[in-house]
């Protein structure tokens, strides 16, 4: 955060769906190596505005700059430079942990040596090695998230987007996720992550809090709870919140 | 180019841990093959025959045996009334009434032409033509026989044009033979277009499609990836069922197999592409099924399995210009049953070509990383 350079630009973002608009005139900066969260009730667009900046979604207007490239025009840049997680989990069941390593791993455009030197890496570092030969099916939902977090590192991307990744994990679980992703912010890679837990919302580096496809506010939660006058995140969200149309 | 071979060996890891994978290849060919060249033959062979022989003399009763020896008949046991036996027509335990006159014996014996009645059941006009022409010959070897008999065969001169027919390409008639390519060309078009569609399909309803569309793999190469492994299993189905075929039922295998092979490997380009092109339209198995079922069911029935497209209507002829299986049809039953070699298939090989190319296109194209 010293050097401030900013590796995610976003400008008047618009989505709409038919008459629906999803994300309505988003504004934010996002620079390298930060937390940066993305906090609001279901349905506020957290999902729409993070599936725009990986690539997945075509945005109505707006400018978007994502890993120093274009969202309209070099979406195949931006995906080879960013790792992207949905809240939906989504690795092969019916492969074992290596295999799902290894296929996102080649589709990365890794082989060889360094696809077998990475998903070694991977697996050490889970510390799952002496199950890679398990189908995932096997394998308890906290395991699960935490590989589907690693194989979107698996490129070594320099931006993260996680989309509620602690969703229906127990509360240790998501202490470990978190863990991982502070290990992987330490090493330079910028995380952008959704959730609607708001202890969670405390170790961000900055948050956007999202009511009805609007940005609220946005700020480091300390500045946020002085601002609002509350004592946590939580507070800071319910009173937000409160004015959303939908909720 | 790797991140194509890092998805054929996915999906083979996957189609090899999906136990009901294997019975399908395998299975599928032999029942189909066992049941469809068996039973759907419009070959006859059992015409139940039912007689009202008011004549009831030893003329009468000659006739009946000449039928009785035939294999093709079955004589239904009848009381002496047409309307009876219509009765069993009716009750569809009769195909066909022979009603045999008062007076057949005597007319026969003084060389007055005798009439006899034939009463066809015609519901399917094939059928009923084919049982009146065998019916008609039987008849007509029997009174030549007679006629020999009173003034001996030394008496006859040859003042008639008789026919020498011969048979080609399927001497002996066997249904089988016409039947087996046919069917092997339905199977390996169902296998390979089904199991492609519900294949990506299947991605989009778990949601794994996402996390490789946010990768920058190319759009080529995750339709290739996708194409490639069921291209290998219809290909092997095909060889598969041509030795089931060859086992089973003795196939001719007159032509080449390398070229009925390259013809396939193009034609299941085409299969393929178009299962793969109705995938990305679709957002769930079921709704693939559907759209995929359709187009079989229209392009099979269109394709010549059962009857001759020569006899279509001109628009029909026209639609099957488009028909994948049309081609595949005329061009299996050419090579295997008449041996026919290049030049002859040159137009449906470069008509399929044609259009495989297009088919794949259009599903690379189609195929949408962003939504």
């Amino acid at each position: 955060m010293e050097s401030k350079e900013i590796i995610i630009e976003v400008d008047n973002l618009v989505k709409k769906f038919g008459q629906f608009v999803a994300n309505d005139n988003l504004t934010f900066k996002v620079y390298k190596g930060e937390i940066f969260g993305f906090l609001g009730a279901n349905g506020a667009g957290k999902t729409t505005a993070i599936r725009i900046m990986s690539g997945l979604l075509e945005p109505t207007s707006g400018k978007i700059n994502v890993a120093g490239f274009n969202a309209y025009t070099q979406r195949d840049l931006i995906k080879a430079n960013i790792g992207y997680m949905s809240q939906k989990f989504s690795l092969y069941d019916d492969l074992t942990v290596k295999e799902n390593i290894r296929f996102f791993g080649g589709i990365y455009g890794l082989y060889g040596k360094v696809l077998k030197a990475r998903i070694d890496e991977l697996l050490s570092d889970l510390k799952m090695t002496e199950f890679k030969n398990d189908l995932i099916s096997s394998l308890p939902l906290g395991w699960k998230q935490r590989l589907s977090f690693s194989v979107a590192m698996i490129h070594k991307p320099v931006i993260i987007f996680l989309d509620e990744p602690t969703g229906g994990v127990d509360p240790i679980t998501r202490r470990s996720f978190w863990e991982m992703i502070h290990q992987v912010a330490s090493q330079g890679t910028t995380v952008f992550v959704t959730t609607h837990y708001m202890d969670e919302a405390e170790y961000c580096d900055r948050v956007t809090i999202m009511v009805d496809g609007r940005i609220e506010a946005l700020d480091s939660p300390a500045n946020l709870k002085k601002t609002f006058n509350a004592s946590s995140m939580d507070e800071v969200f319910v009173m937000l919140a409160r004015k959303a149309k939908s909720a | 180019m790797r991140a194509i071979l890092f998805i054929i060996q996915k999906e083979f890891l996957q189609i090899f841990r999906n136990k009901t994978m294997l019975p399908i290849i395998f299975m599928l060919p032999i029942i189909q093959l066992l049941i469809l060249a068996n039973a759907a033959t419009f070959e006859m062979k059992n015409i139940n025959l039912s007689v009202v022989d008011y004549d009831n003399t030893n003329r009468s009763r000659e006739v009946i045996s000449h039928f009785e020896a035939s294999h093709f008949y079955t004589i239904i046991p009848t009381e002496q009334s047409v309307d009876k036996a219509l009765e069993l027509v009716h009750a569809n335990r009769a195909d066909l009434v022979l009603v045999i006159p008062n007076g057949f014996q005597k007319d026969l014996d003084n060389s007055k032409t005798p009439k006899v009645q034939l009463l066809v059941n015609s519901i399917n006009g094939t059928a009923a033509s084919l049982a009146n022409a065998y019916t008609s010959s039987i008849l007509m070897s029997y009174t030549r026989s007679i006629f020999i008999g009173k003034i001996g065969p030394s008496m006859i001169k040859p003042s008639s044009i008789t026919t020498q027919t011969n048979y080609w390409y399927n001497p002996e008639l066997k249904y089988s033979h016409f039947m087996v390519p046919g069917i092997l060309v339905v199977l390996v078009t169902i296998i390979g277009m089904f199991l492609t569609a519900l294949n990506l399909v299947r991605e989009k309803e778990i949601g794994t499609i996402e996390q490789i569309n946010v990768t920058p793999i190319k759009r080529y190469q995750f339709i290739i990836g996708k194409l490639v492994p069921f291209w290998i299993i219809a290909v092997f189905e095909l060889a598969f069922g041509l030795i089931v075929g060859k086992i089973l039922f003795d196939i001719p295998i007159n032509g080449s197999l390398l070229l009925l092979f390259s013809f396939a490997g193009v034609y299941l380009v085409l299969a393929l592409g178009s299962g793969l092109l109705l995938s990305s339209i679709s957002s769930s198995q079921q709704q693939v099924m559907f759209l995929a079922f359709f187009f079989i069911i229209v392009f099979v029935l269109m394709s010549g399995i059962f009857t001759s497209t020569e006899s279509m209507p001109t628009w029909a002829k026209t639609f099957n210009r488009m028909n994948p299986l049309y081609y595949f049809m005329k061009v299996n039953r050419m090579v295997l049953i008449k041996g026919s070699n290049l030049s002859d298939i040159k137009d449906s090989f470069i008509s399929v070509a044609v259009l495989a190319v297009t088919m794949l296109s259009f599903a690379i194209l189609r195929y949408r990383k962003t939504s």
